[in-house]
């Protein structure tokens, strides 16, 4: 396999992970609001 | 252990010892359409239990469910690699076909079943994490490890793994297990085997090739087909618990009964009138028979909350 075509390869892994990790943040971020707001 | 270093040894790995695979091929562990079926009932079971769930946590359930889900698929391609190389259906899964390394599925299962389960606990309840736990432990090691090689009653016992989905939705909202999520479970666990050996008794050469004792292989077209129509009628009846149950009402009982009638017609059509196309007939009704009957069940709950 071409060197590109590796580096190609794991930077679309790295921005799926990178996603994935965002959308956790978000979600622990909601839940977080949802779950103060209900001992309010 | 030393299966698995076997395994191993049989990954590819790229020039500079990097493994090859692309978000996409991970993404394929974890089953997709599986994990829809999944979330689809999860969610049937989350809005159909009695009490409420902020929607924020509700989706967030759905999330890790499907994570759950996908996390027991990818486990499931590691440890069935071997066979699901030699049938033309699963040899173009990721690690069968070499795209993923089998250390790497099961590394990528394992810390998805661990992270799911942890953050269902953490984020929505103990329950429901614990049903998603036990569903992943049963998946991979009572199924695909014990039982999916050793006896024809495989789909049987085994079809409970994707019977939960609808339990641990409805612990997520009630925090415990009741008759309403037994009474959906119960419709998803007697569907499996007829849905399943249909596919099988057209698929039984493959299975047979691979060594798999499914029914087809080892008690014959008859018997399998004896067997179908026999789970038909259990299903069939299954469907009325939610009536008592008042968890569906007047479309729900219309739904089940038309839905019902034209399986069991297809169950006894492919038992007087055996074939192919009377097996993938079964096998692509059954399918649409459970989507329709969970969807009249999510919009009477739906228009409930209304």
């Amino acid at each position: 396999m071409a060197r590109s075509d590796m580096h190609r390869q794991r930077r679309g892994r790295n921005y799926a992970l990178g996603g994935f990790l965002l959308l956790l943040v978000f979600i622990f971020f909601v839940v977080t609001i949802v779950k103060m707001k209900g001992a309010a | 252990m030393t299966d698995i270093t076997v395994r191993n040894e049989a990954a590819p790995l790229g020039a500079a010892g990097v493994s090859e695979a692309t978000a996409a091929d991970f993404f394929a562990l974890l089953k997709p359409r599986v994990m829809s079926l999944v979330v689809f009932t999860a969610l049937v079971g989350l809005v159909a239990a009695p009490g409420g769930i902020h929607p924020a946590i509700a989706a967030v359930a759905l999330f890790f469910i499907a994570l759950g889900a996908g996390a027991s698929g990818a486990m499931n391609m590691w440890w069935d690699a071997d066979i699901d190389a030699r049938m033309a259906r699963t040899a173009s899964r990721p690690v069968p076909a070499g795209r993923v390394t089998p250390g790497e599925a099961l590394g990528f299962g394992l810390a998805l079943s661990v992270f799911a389960v942890s953050c269902m606990g953490l984020l929505v309840n103990l329950a429901s994490a614990a049903i998603l736990a036990f569903t992943i432990f049963f998946y991979v090691v009572v199924y695909s490890m014990w039982l999916k090689r050793r006896t024809p009653q495989n789909i049987v016992i085994g079809g409970a793994a994707g019977a939960f989905p609808p339990m641990i939705g409805w612990a997520a909202v009630t925090g415990g297990v009741d008759l309403g999520s037994i009474a959906l479970f119960a419709i998803i666990f007697l569907w499996t085997p007829p849905h399943f050996w249909a596919l099988s008794l057209v698929k039984a050469g493959e299975y047979a090739k691979v060594g798999v004792p499914m029914l087809p292989v080892v008690a014959g077209g008859a018997e399998t087909r004896r067997q179908i129509v026999l789970y038909s009628w259990l299903l069939v009846a299954s469907t009325t618990a939610p009536l008592a149950l008042d968890l569906g009402g007047v479309a729900y009982g219309l739904a089940a009964a038309v839905l019902g009638a034209v399986f069991l017609v297809l169950a006894h059509l492919l038992k007087r009138r055996p074939s192919d196309r009377a097996a993938m007939r079964l096998f692509g009704f059954s399918i649409l028979y459970l989507f329709l009957l969970f969807a009249v069940l999510l919009g009477e709950a739906l228009a409930r909350g209304l």
